[in-house]
């Protein structure tokens, strides 16, 4: 839909929050791959993208993979079944390379993101900022100093192309192609995302950040996004996202590899907020080496269905994953997110925390695979799921996969369903709170312990998200 | 000015609890209850509350004139009627600070804050007044919480928002000798001209510390018997059994 709009107010804090993402700016399209997805729009991407050939063989191969594997209904919703795979355009872009300036930035880009507070929290904190427009970045900028010290942060094109020793060793390799249908259909047509190289004792002091903006509609937004923290280093990566509501489905397929070798540290930080009509279908997965750390933070507020498992494959000794995430359903919403722990080394630990919320007829979905073999020694899982139920229609699920043999571990499972209770509101209403912010409190109560492990400017945000979400869930 | 109940009756499901309850409390004045198990005691201070389990089948509750049996739950905390709870709730992952502050906020005009150096400040006077530890700022709202610290929590509370009508229920119950005469020095450095307190109690004992103007006998839902202190130590000898025998109970 082509909506013009007028200029948004100078000072962003007078936009509230909730439209926010609910805007858009005329497609001006210089490469559209059209509706639907054959070999001719592999061709497409590859063309206008000057991919190598490696890359072209591998997308095609990926696609036939795609089409070969069946939905997943079986065991995922069947509102799966309501993704018209034709109804959607593959790739989209104005052609432009990512600028380095934001005065360089093509005007309604940047009222995009100025508008999200995107350049402004880079200024304050930032080592370095990717900012996506529907298919390809439109701004790419890493500190000097971050730069200076070795840490590669661009594009996953740029990084391709600019960094094929290192990109080819790794890509793919966290999570292959025929992980499941939409790693298939992710790796036939992905765009953009990140690739990032950390050097071996490096600490990158401030985030790295990500933001994925998806503009037009009827599209499929498929970010590959890679990182390498070699021995010794650490790293931070936030992204966000945001996309308009529009009345036609939009399809967000993402894979994100992580590689974590000796003794280095990666934490991977998302505060998920797609509008309503969003199908977010994500792979997360990281692999940790010997003494090394992934550790996936991760929030899911909006979209109409999100499915997300972020998984560490613990593959040295005395490497540790942990999963600490928060997801919140409201009408019309479905967060089926949960973990996958792999343990193949002795002495490794895993951690999984998640604290979901429903609201109205919101229904969340907890899925938790622990898989401990046979052969390990001195390994570790920790496993606590909470859910809350804010209204008498909410509902959640949990389905815990645990597999573990041998006699020399120690695993553990707590999990929890509540509702607010209400003497709790009684008590916060006798003190002067109305219902609603007796009900916020409350929730944000029980989320409070997680919520303290986002960096601070994202915990605000997220504080503020619930709210509104809270807000007419009462009565 | 003052609170006014009238001929107050209320059921929870189909029983009636309270029968034709009367009490006036101005300000400036300490009212005492007592009364047997099952007299209508807690019931009372969650009716004039407006606790969803009950219903006032008639009569009226009068705040300063206004009618509060219309207003909502918070509306009758903003109104300046304040509960200091039997069972204080905990409430996870909000700290008392927090909550407190949520509270105060709440009582201000729309767009309005709280100064955040006033309020700390009041608030370490109010808990060193009442011998609480600094690190009960940060903790979650009465989680972990001893009973006495509860019951100083909920003292602390009615401090900091100064209410005009204060309920105390049952606010003894659970308290060593100690922790009895920290709260009573709270809730008697609380007494103003400008204040009225209704404090219900089980035992005397409460009330050699936080002594009353009036002392009120309730039993089966009604005020049998008003009188002075020392009808308190009466009670404590004889017993209640004699109660509605006795030339001073009120007419049925």
């Amino acid at each position: 839909m082509n909506t013009e709009l007028e200029a948004p107010p100078d000072d962003i804090s007078d936009i509230k929050i909730d439209s926010v993402g609910d805007f858009t700016f005329p497609e001006r399209n210089k490469y559209d791959s059209g509706f639907g997805l054959s070999e001719k729009t592999i061709d497409y991407i590859c063309d206008v993208k000057g991919d190598p050939e490696w890359i072209r063989e591998f997308r095609k191969k990926a696609l036939k993979v795609f089409n070969d594997k069946p939905m997943p209904t079986h065991w995922a919703t069947k509102d799966l079944e309501n993704i018209k795979f034709d109804e959607f355009r593959y790739y989209l872009s104005d052609g432009q390379k990512p600028k380095k300036s934001w005065d360089d930035v093509p005007e309604d880009v940047k009222k995009t993101f100025d508008r999200l507070g995107i350049p402004e929290q880079e200024r304050k904190f930032l080592a370095g900022v990717e900012a996506q427009y529907d298919s390809e970045a439109a701004y790419s900028n890493i500190k000097a100093a971050v730069s200076e010290q070795g840490v590669i942060f661009v594009n996953s094109t740029e990084g391709l192309h600019k960094h094929p020793e290192i990109f080819r060793k790794w890509f793919g390799k966290v999570i292959p192609t025929g992980d499941n249908k939409f790693s298939a259909l992710n790796s036939a047509v992905f765009s953009g995302g990140s690739f990032i190289y950390v050097p071996p004792g490096v600490k990158v002091k401030h985030p790295l950040q990500a933001y994925f903006r998806i503009n037009s509609e009827q599209f499929g937004q498929f970010e590959r996004t890679l990182i390498i923290a070699d021995e010794g280093s650490e790293i931070m990566y936030m992204e966000g996202c945001t996309a308009p509501k529009f009345d036609t489905a939009t399809l967000h397929s993402a894979v994100v590899e992580l590689v974590a070798l000796k003794g280095a540290k990666i934490q991977y930080v998302t505060v998920q907020n797609w509008s309503s009509n969003v199908f977010n279908l994500v792979t997360k997965r990281g692999i940790a080496m010997e003494d090394a750390e992934v550790r996936w933070i991760d929030c899911n507020i909006g979209s109409r269905l999100t499915m997300k498992y972020p998984g560490v494959v613990m593959k040295g000794k005395g490497a540790r994953g942990e999963v600490i995430s928060i997801a919140l359903a409201n009408n019309g919403q479905h967060q089926d997110t949960g973990a996958k722990m792999i343990h193949a080394a002795d002495n490794t630990t895993s951690n999984v925390i998640s604290k979901s919320i429903s609201i109205g007829q919101g229904r969340s979905t907890y899925r938790g695979l622990v898989h401990i073999p046979k052969h390990l020694k001195g390994c570790k899982n920790n496993t606590e799921c909470d859910a809350l139920l804010i209204n008498s229609s909410s509902r959640t699920d949990t389905y815990p996969a645990i597999s573990v043999r041998g006699n020399d571990h120690a695993t553990q499972h707590e999990a929890s369903v509540s509702q607010v209770s209400t003497e709790q509101i009684f008590y916060l209403m006798q003190r002067g709170l109305s219902e609603a912010e007796a009900m916020s409190l409350s929730v944000n109560g029980f989320i409070n312990d997680l919520a303290k492990e986002f960096p601070m400017e994202y915990s605000v945000e997220l504080k503020r998200l619930i709210d509104l979400e809270m807000e007419g869930s009462v009565g | 000015m003052s609170l006014v109940i009238k001929d107050l009756h209320a059921r929870i499901a189909e029983r009636e609890i309270l029968k034709g309850l009367t009490l006036t409390i101005e300000p400036g004045k300490v009212h005492a209850i007592m009364g047997p198990n099952g007299s209508g005691k807690s019931t009372l201070s969650k009716v004039l509350c407006g606790h969803d389990d009950y219903q006032v089948t008639s009569g009226e509750v009068l705040l300063d004139g206004q009618n509060i049996l219309d207003m909502s739950i918070d509306a009758r905390s903003r109104a300046g009627l304040f509960l200091a709870f039997q069972y204080p709730h905990e409430i996870p992952g909000v700290s008392n600070a927090n909550f407190i502050r949520a509270a105060k906020k709440a009582r201000l005009p729309e767009g309005e804050d709280i100064d955040a150096v006033k309020f700390y400040k009041q608030l370490y006077a109010r808990m060193d007044q009442l011998e609480m530890d600094r690190s009960f700022t940060s903790r979650s709202v009465n989680e972990g919480f001893s009973g006495g610290e509860k019951k100083r929590n909920e003292i602390l509370q009615l401090m900091m928002l100064e209410p005009k009508y204060a309920v105390l229920d049952e606010t003894d119950s659970g308290l060593d000798i100690d922790a009895l005469k920290v709260v009573s020095r709270g809730v008697n450095a609380m007494r103003s001209e400008d204040r009225g307190f209704l404090v219900i109690t089980h035992y005397q004992r409460l009330l050699d510390y936080i002594q009353p103007d009036i002392v009120h006998v309730l039993m089966d839902g009604k005020i049998v018997m008003t009188g002075e202190p020392s009808l308190a130590l009466e009670l404590e000898a004889k017993g209640y059994d004699w109660v509605q025998a006795d030339d001073r109970a009120l007419a049925a």
